[in-house]
């Protein structure tokens, strides 16, 4: 009987014909033109996580060779242009091609469908198109970045980017751009499909918070890629045909570039965090076997965070000549984005109060998470404080606050959600040794590379720094040692994810005994998503009921 | 080799002793906070890890009361430390009236520097201790950043505008001076670093020590004289000249006065509209002139930009040179409008100090 399994929903009258036994997503069609034209959004997440995995380990081959260079003061391994051109390549595929994409279009065209009771995505054909554009951009600027490179650092600082570089900077940008129309087609699909395709029964406050970290995510995809779009076509005039915006020489005003760009790549930052947060509010329920604290309090911090987020973007200025008011009030504005930050970590905190905790994998990576996000939020409090914020300001303090922000928050959170949702996408279990020997191999390599970089930073260590005074060594010999460890737990995963989908045991339908939508259909799941359309009876996290304790 | 591993960089400045209480506190803060949060959890996890497969879980979904306490709290604490912040950031921005001036200018890929005495350096800076010193910059071509860690000072130092800065060093000593602005290939040798046979950098001597330095350095004059010398060779004297039939202001006891525009607004003549002044000259038209001065843009360059400011700041009443017959004006000036300047004497601001009246 499958009301037993199902707390969150009684499937109602069938609404298609049965399907054949064992058909899913996967085998239901076979060969190269079965993916590139299909329209299904699980195969498209496939799509998603195959090309956003390169990029990732293209992104990770330019840090190695940083890494390496810096393990000597005097930049013996390759010259200054080259460094230049490995960071901003690093930061480029990253951020735009990594950072940002990697959630919302590979675990979020998913499930975005899957957990609300939805067939599909709204738009179906855009959401593939979207993947074209994204591959599109992401081709235009590799291909930039390795016929010739760009050594401006990925934020294309003016006057420097629009006048004094000679390097493929137009090209590049014209990658950048075109992927953007991208992450604008995601978001906007994501948001339409959460309006109209809820699942009977499904009301906004049933809604997984999963769901309402992309939705808020989504608006800021939607609301802040026009303005770095703007940004780079001005940047692009001025470059091509002189035309002065941003090149004093020419009338114009080099930090107005600034404020463009931090208006939208703030933002972005909680492009890349809002749906990792979701994540672990997913997983924290689940293997606590707890319903989530405070669940209305975390919607509304999505919320207040992709809000406020639009309004800090100065911080990144404070020793840009700016004057000391609007500084104080960006200020005062920064502290105000931590308290959601810190709502969340609380209620997550609360929720393992008097639950079930088992540690699987994915729950390891969690915590990881929260361990982690929270250092990184609280060094944000240092940055926000004006007074230090002017000594730590572009070293490498900087580099670690937002490396534990970036990678320690957003891509811990997106390896607990991969691992989580793994054997919903393949149907497979992975290693059980392996899987958790990874997830504590990337931890401690995490803490041994960015640690040390706070302390450089505080002694003042600049970042973009090719050679360095030699007393700043054996610090950085510690963070080269510490990205080594970490790079082992990059990689490994990458083997046993794919080993297991020939060698892992069937999952079943929901190995975690999770209370989600997305795991009352099959591993993995059919075309269709489910078999009758759910008719949703309860909040999304009823772990604590008689028959939600039982699942299996 | 441990031994010799900085961990906490030299505090060599007022400012960074402020900077660093600053930062214990939010150690402190933060540290306090994590150890907390990470207490909880492993507590949690070690308290509640789960014994059999099928163990039962209470209910909870919330506490409004825990909510609120941890949505409030937070913001007391994070008062503390914006006005904390906010008061180092707001006295580094305003120099005390006392400070020695130092003139900065960042190219790729070097930082030239130039003292009122007209003493030139690169990459160095030579100044004594406990005195305040104030450093105006600005940059030939992208943005650069002046960084001191051992003063806690940074600035970045932008094109097309003056920035100012000031720190009071405390220590005798040689301190790195690094670019914190990325811009381009040299950015890293951009710097100047102390070393056993380089002495570069930022070096505090004692004050008479600093004195001989001074004394020892070759200078063709100090900065304003220099200056004075920009004044003929740009013929700027043929119009800002003290004769009776001159076509400009008087510049003399110019500089911090409030200035009255032909648009009917005023304006105070900082460094930043004497610079703007000069390179466009229509921008800000002084009430009762005509915007006849030509543009020295791509003429004077920003050192002698520099120089031209602290000419202009230097001048007293009565100091402004005569012209005389062999200055001629500068070559694409505009002619005199017919009729000449509308200029009765009375009514013409001169810049002349009369009390309050501004």
């Amino acid at each position: 009987m499958t009301s037993a399994i199902t707390t969150g929903f009684i499937p109602q009258a069938k609404a298609r014909p049965p399907r054949i036994p064992g058909e899913n997503y996967l085998n239901v069609a076979f060969g190269v033109k079965s993916w590139l034209f299909t329209t299904d959004h699980k195969r498209i997440a496939i799509l998603y996580l195959v090309t956003v995995t390169i990029l990732f380990f293209l992104g990770g081959a330019a840090a190695t060779v940083i890494r390496l260079n810096l393990m000597t003061p005097y930049g013996e391994l390759v010259p200054a242009d080259t460094y230049n051109k490995l960071f901003t390549a690093h930061g480029i595929i990253m951020v735009w091609f990594f950072l940002v994409p990697v959630v919302p279009t590979v675990l979020g065209n998913f499930l975005v469908p899957m957990m609300i009771g939805a067939r599909d995505l709204a738009f179906p054909r855009i959401n593939l198109l979207s993947w074209y554009v994204f591959t599109t951009g992401a081709v235009i600027t590799l291909w930039a970045l390795l016929a010739g490179g760009v050594d401006t650092g990925w934020t294309f600082y003016t006057p420097f980017s629009s006048k004094y570089a000679r390097t493929n900077v137009l090209p590049t940008m014209i990658g950048i751009f075109i992927s953007g129309f991208s992450s604008i087609m995601t978001g906007l699909n994501f948001i339409a499909t959460m309006h109209t395709m809820r699942a009977p029964g499904m009301t906004w406050r049933r809604m997984p918070l999963f769901m309402w970290a992309h939705y808020a995510a989504s608006v800021i995809l939607v609301l802040a890629t026009p303005v770095l779009a703007m940004a780079l076509i001005l940047v692009g005039v001025e470059r091509a045909w002189g035309i002065g915006i941003f090149d004093p020489e020419l009338g114009g005003d080099p930090v107005l570039f600034q404020h463009l760009f931090w208006f939208y790549s703030h933002p972005v930052v909680y492009i890349m965090l809002l749906p990792a947060m979701g994540i672990v509010s997913e997983i924290v329920t689940c293997f606590a076997r707890k319903h989530i604290f405070g669940y209305v309090f975390i919607l509304w911090s999505s919320i207040g965070i992709a809000v406020l987020g639009f309004l800090v973007w100065a911080h990144h200025m404070f020793v840009a000549g700016q004057s000391v008011y609007s500084a104080m009030i960006f200020s005062a504005l920064s502290y105000m984005v931590a308290v959601p930050s810190a709502i969340k970590v609380f209620n997550w905190t609360a929720t393992l109060y008097k639950g079930s905790i088992a540690f699987d994998t994915p729950m390891l990576f969690a915590l990881g998470f929260i361990a982690l996000f929270t250092m990184g939020g609280l060094t944000g409090l240092f940055l926000a404080a004006l007074g230090v914020d002017m000594h730590v300001h572009d070293t490498y303090f900087i580099i670690a606050h937002f490396h534990f922000i970036m990678v320690g928050g957003a891509v811990m959170g997106y390896m607990a959600g991969l691992h989580f949702w793994w054997p919903k996408m393949t149907g497979r279990m992975y290693s059980e040794f392996l899987r958790k020997l990874a997830a504590l191999i990337i931890f401690i390599g995490f803490i041994l590379t960015f640690l040390p970089q706070f302390v450089l930073g505080y002694l003042g260590m600049p970042r973009r720094y090719h050679v360095y005074p030699p007393e700043f060594q054996v610090l950085n010999v510690m963070s080269s040692a510490g990205a080594s460890i970490l790079a082992v737990g990059y990689v490994l995963p990458l083997f046993y994810l794919f080993w297991s989908l020939y060698g892992g045991k069937p999952s079943g339908p929901n190995p975690w005994g999770a209370t989600g939508l997305e795991w009352q259909t099959p591993s993995p799941p059919p075309t269709h998503n489910f078999d009758e359309t759910p008719l949703v009876i309860s909040g999304p996290y009823e772990y604590s009921t008689e028959e939600g304790a039982l699942v299996h | 080799m441990f031994a010799e591993v900085p961990l906490f960089p030299e505090q060599a400045s007022t400012t960074a002793q402020r900077v660093d209480l600053l930062f214990f506190f939010l150690c402190t803060v933060c540290g306090t906070m994590s150890i907390l949060i990470a207490g909880l959890v492993l507590y949690f996890a070690f308290k509640y890890h789960r014994r059999a497969e099928d163990a039962r879980t209470p209910r909870i979904t919330g506490n409004n009361r825990l909510e609120w306490f941890w949505t409030i709290a937070p913001l007391f604490v994070f008062f503390i430390m914006f006005v904390w912040g906010a008061s180092i950031y707001t006295s580094v921005a305003m120099p005390p009236p006392d400070a020695m001036e130092v003139f900065v200018v960042g190219k790729q890929w070097m930082w030239k520097i130039q003292h009122p005495g007209g003493q030139r350096e690169i990459n160095t800076l030579h100044i004594p201790v406990d005195q305040p010193v104030k450093l105006t910059l600005t940059s030939e071509d992208v943005i650069h950043d002046f960084s001191v860690p051992a003063f806690r000072t940074k600035i970045d130092v932008i094109p097309g505008r003056y920035v100012q800065t000031w720190f009071q060093p405390t220590k005798v000593g040689r301190y790195h001076l690094f670019c914190s602005q990325y811009c381009g290939t040299s950015h890293a040798k951009m710097v100047g670093i102390p070393s056993e046979d380089k002495d570069e950098g930022i070096i505090v001597m004692e004050r008479e020590e600093f004195r001989q330095w001074l004394g020892s350095q070759a200078a063709t004059g100090s900065l304003a004289d220099q200056g004075r010398q920009l004044f003929f060779k740009f013929q700027c004297i043929t119009c800002h000249s003290a004769n009776s039939e001159a076509r400009a202001p008087v510049l003399e006891g110019l500089y911090g006065r409030t200035v009255p525009l032909k648009n009917g607004r005023n304006v105070v003549a900082d460094d930043a509209y004497l610079r703007e002044s000069i390179l466009y000259p229509e921008a800000k038209v002084v009430q009762g002139w005509e915007p006849i001065m030509p543009t020295f843009k791509g003429q004077a360059d920003e050192e002698e930009l520099l120089k031209l400011l602290a000419f202009i700041k230097s001048l007293k009443p009565g100091q402004t040179p005569v012209r005389n017959e062999d200055a001629l004006p500068p070559l694409d000036a505009p002619k005199v409008p017919s009729g000449g300047n509308p200029r009765p004497r009375e009514s013409v601001p001169t810049y002349r100090p009369q009390g309050k009246s501004n």
